[in-house]
């Protein structure tokens, strides 16, 4: 999705979050396999995090995904020390958050990191510019540069001409942009976000998940982001983790995810995701039978054609390059003639690259004459047919819909 | 069977005791005393005096325009000038600034003291668990109670007056104000913790202003607070329009007291609804 550096820039250790007044006991409890309801009833101790171990590359994209009181609000607030946790350790690079002086999780929190919040956590006092403006001025970087760096922020999520108005004249989305500005403002390595667009309607939040997503190819900045929406979470994240009882249930890209659910319970998680959108071409295609070569006579590509049982062959040259597509009438006109297919075969044909996901496909799908095919590097790796791209809409499970594509022949 | 009707133990207070005790506290502290009454006794005269100097009519243009600035209605405004206008009319304006300089002085006392002390407690549990029996105790207190000590400590005269006003109205300057704090929305005091402020800075730039209805709504308070003890402090020598009443009522003069009471209901109203007003505009503002 985005170039990621294989730099680990935050990392978890064994974290745990727990409250009440028995820790002890409910940490001996847990260590025992005990579930967060037998240690809520037995120890009078809620546990909000279990040993949590998970690391967020630099540059990543990393959601964290979970029902409410899985702990994932509580974990995020742990990457920026508003939590701080009961046992084990969060680390900024090199550095243990908790072994911090006050003096270093200010500077820390001022430079490193921002977060954005639910319900987007804006001063009503202040109008526009100067909630923006705030991490700045805390930080006392001096008036001018904090209303340029503001005015270029707000530019960038995409509100101009706002910068005076007060806050209750802005919608929703806009305030939420308001917010992603503050915390783009502080220039931070990380950026938290916590559900930040749960409290969205629908519309404004698929522009808002674009925007994200433009702004973070545009700055590549490390996002750790909330949600407890599946698509969300599948279209966003370069990785995602489930949580579940304040437990890390599984962390993986989208595609391993749904491909290699852990558990049932990430199974039917994901169920209610719309799979089109996380899946990619890779998955569904099949291998192409008929392959004629460039310097192929037509009486090749028909015989090719007719023991397969088709009406089209994919026409390649000698290291697979994709060069076109043809037909069995044009192969049949061509019959007698002592041409090659390379001079009559169809040059512009739809091609999609094999990480392009099914979404993406589909309406190509409908118009096409023939199987797609699938390139990587300009290669024919493979064909996606019309009708295997609906198969795996409509089955129930990832395995079912790639077993069914296995035993299809192309059409 | 007479036991069934008597307590077992019996004490009797040495009231007493408490009493000399009292008095010779206020003997051995009176370089003290003396020093915050003649502090309290100059503020009055400065605020008296700037009072004085205004010429009636600026007060009540000053009235009409707050009322029609805050009502947007210019009848409102023409009410509450009126109804300043006839104070002076009957006689009583004269009786009126010492008043009005009596509740300013305890309103500034009060939030001069009342305000960061409400900072104080909103920022920690176990103050708060400290100061509320105390702000309780000063509320139900039965107010003539608080002149004693107030007598005893500064004499009689308008000093001891200021002094029992701000003991009873102190204490929703101190409520609203830890209460406003506390009510600011946990998000915004996250938001402004996780961009690194320090408590200071969280507490000045965000919470403090999230939180200023509240606190207006809390002077609001204190100044009717302040307003209804006019009428006890005149018992103490504080002259005004309360000892008018004080006087009207020991001489059963009917007609005289229903003229010094209204006004005194005029200057109630048109205090509670100029600060009030203030108030509900800036929420409005806000909301």
């Amino acid at each position: 999705m985005s170039d990621i550096k294989e730099n680990i820039i935050m990392k978890t250790e064994n974290l745990a979050k727990l409250y009440g007044r028995n820790k002890s006991e409910a940490i001996e409890m847990l260590n025992n396999g005990a579930s967060k309801a037998e240690v809520l009833e037995k120890a009078g101790v809620t546990v909000a995090l279990w040993d949590i171990n998970l690391d967020v590359k630099e540059g990543e994209l990393f959601v964290i995904i979970g029902l409410s009181g899985s702990g994932k609000s509580t974990l995020v607030r742990c990457f920026n020390r508003l939590n701080t946790p009961t046992s084990g350790q969060v680390y900024y690079r090199d550095e243990k958050l908790r072994e911090l002086t006050k003096e270093q999780l200010i500077k820390f929190r001022r430079e490193k990191i921002a977060m954005v919040f639910q319900h987007f956590g804006l001063m009503s006092h202040r109008n526009v510019i100067e909630n923006v403006e705030y991490g700045l001025e805390i930080r006392g970087v001096d008036k001018e540069e904090r209303r340029k760096k503001s005015i270029e922020m707000l530019h960038m999520v995409g509100l101009e001409g706002v910068e005076d108005m007060p806050l209750t004249s802005l919608s929703g989305g806009m305030k939420q942009r308001v917010g992603l500005a503050r915390a783009l403002a502080n220039d931070p390595d990380v950026l938290l976000m916590d559900e930040p667009f749960s409290a969205l309607d629908p519309l404004v939040k698929r522009d808002m998940q674009f925007e994200l997503l433009k702004i973070h190819q545009k700055m590549k900045r490390t996002i750790i982001f909330i949600t407890h929406d599946i698509n969300e979470a599948f279209k966003l994240g370069d990785r995602v983790a489930i949580m579940r009882d304040g437990k890390l249930i599984q962390l993986d890209t989208p595609e391993n995810m749904m491909t290699n659910p852990a558990d049932d319970y990430v199974r039917n998680f994901i169920e209610g995701a719309d799979r089109s959108q996380v899946m990619s071409v890779r998955n569904v295609m099949i291998t192409p039978s008929t392959i004629v070569w460039l310097n192929d006579g037509p009486k090749r590509a028909i015989q090719e054609m007719r023991s397969n049982n088709v009406s089209s062959a994919y026409v390649c040259s000698q290291d697979m390059d994709f060069k076109g597509v043809i037909t069995l009438e044009g192969a049949l006109k061509l019959q007698d003639k002592n041409t090659k297919v390379a001079d009559h075969m169809i040059t512009d044909v739809t091609s999609v690259d094999a990480e392009a996901t099914i979404a993406d496909v589909m309406p190509l799908a409908a118009d096409t004459k023939f199987p797609i095919p699938v390139l990587e590097d300009g290669k024919l790796i493979g064909i996606v047919s019309k009708a295997s791209v609906i198969s795996t809409l409509a089955s129930d499970s990832i395995e079912e819909a790639l077993e069914d594509n296995q035993t299809q022949e192309s059409a | 069977m007479d036991w069934l009707y008597q307590f077992p133990f019996q004490y009797t207070v040495d009231t007493d005791a408490i009493d000399s005790g009292f008095r010779s506290f206020a003997v051995s502290a009176d370089v003290i005393l003396s020093a915050i009454r003649n502090g309290l006794n100059s503020l009055l005269t400065v605020i008296n005096d700037i009072l004085v100097f205004i010429p009636w009519w600026v007060f009540v243009l000053a009235v009409f325009f707050i009322g029609f600035k805050q009502s947007k209605k210019i009848t409102t405004g023409v009410v509450y000038a009126v109804m300043l206008y006839l104070i002076g009319m009957v006689g009583l304006w004269d009786l009126m600034i010492p008043t009005l300089a009596i509740i300013v002085a305890a309103v500034f006392i009060s939030i001069l003291f009342g305000f960061p002390i409400g900072v104080l407690v909103s920022t920690s549990d176990r103050a708060n668990n400290i100061v509320r029996p105390i702000l309780d105790t000063m509320q139900t207190m039965p107010i003539f109670v608080y002149l004693i000590p107030a007598v005893l400590l500064f004499g009689l005269g308008r000093v001891p007056g200021v002094m029992a006003t701000v003991i009873y109205s102190i204490v929703p300057v101190i409520r609203l104000t830890n209460l406003g704090i506390r009510q600011v929305n946990e998000e915004v005091v996250e938001a402004a913790k996780a961009f690194g402020s320090t408590k200071l800075q969280s507490m000045i730039k965000v919470q403090i202003p999230q939180a200023f209805p509240t606190i207006m709504a809390g002077v609001n308070q204190t100044l009717m607070m302040a307003m209804a003890m006019v009428v006890t402090t005149s018992m103490i020598g504080v002259a005004g329009l309360g000892l008018e009443v004080l006087i009207s009522v020991n001489r059963i003069e009917v007609g005289r007291g229903l003229v010094s009471g209204t006004a005194v209901v005029i200057i109630a109203i048109l205090l509670d609804r100029l600060s009030q007003g203030w108030v509900k505009q800036r929420e409005v503002e806000e909301d």
